[in-house]
């Protein structure tokens, strides 16, 4: 297990035209480092992260094995 | 309980169903059961919705959803909860989500109803398309 699962949801997802992939975990240590190796723009305001399906922030640690999860706002209910 | 699911449910079935599973133990053991059930309307924001699709975040959804209903026992004297969330393709009149507690008065019952949907609409990850005149579209967080 030497890669970071990342998955990304609803108007994410379609922007980033893919809904999940495998990064090589080296040198990625942070949620916001995760997202720099994924996308070149900045991280849209309001994105909300998730780590193994539990809320985090940018600076959260990210390790190998881990599933790391990008999405907007939710709108449940 | 919590269930997340892509089928059409009727929530006063599932509620009689709910009760009807608990046995004769629960009778007179609850005062107060307050319900709260969120359909899809036709309308939004000024626009026609011809209908949505509710995309989740399988795993994180129900670990979510019982979190909350954890924190809601911790905080309340109650004796169950019941959470009931549609994903997928819904058309109008459509119910989306059933909430329901039990407690022994209606004070705890409305409170503990009310923090489980407020908290649901905040945290569980769910996200709503709705089927325009203009097409496609999200729908934008309260």
């Amino acid at each position: 297990m030497s890669s970071i699962t990342v998955r990304y949801f609803a108007s994410l997802r379609e922007r980033l035209g893919r809904s999940q992939e495998q990064l090589p975990a080296a040198g990625i240590s942070s949620a916001a480092e995760v997202w720099g190796r994924i996308c070149p723009d900045p991280m849209p305001v309001n994105t909300l992260i998730a780590i193994n399906q539990e809320y985090a922030g940018p600076d959260s640690p990210v390790k190998a094995g881990d599933e790391v999860a990008f999405f907007p706002p939710v709108t449940g209910g | 309980m919590i269930r997340v699911q892509k089928e059409v449910f009727d929530p006063w079935r599932e509620l009689d169903a709910f009760q009807a599973r608990q046995g004769p133990e629960w009778a007179g053991r609850f005062g107060a059961t307050a319900v709260f059930v969120g359909s899809l309307r036709d309308f939004n924001q000024g626009h026609a919705v011809a209908g949505m699709t509710l995309e989740h975040y399988p795993g994180m959804t129900e670990g979510h959803l019982k979190k909350i209903c954890a924190e809601a026992h911790a905080r309340w004297e109650l004796l169950d909860t019941l959470i009931i969330h549609r994903y997928g393709a819904l058309l109008p009149g459509d119910p989306i989500v059933l909430v329901a507690t039990w407690a022994a008065g209606r004070d705890t019952a409305f409170a503990a109803c009310r923090y489980l949907i407020d908290k649901l609409k905040t945290r569980a990850p769910f996200w709503k398309q709705e089927a325009t005149p203009d097409g496609a579209c999200w729908v934008k967080p309260e």
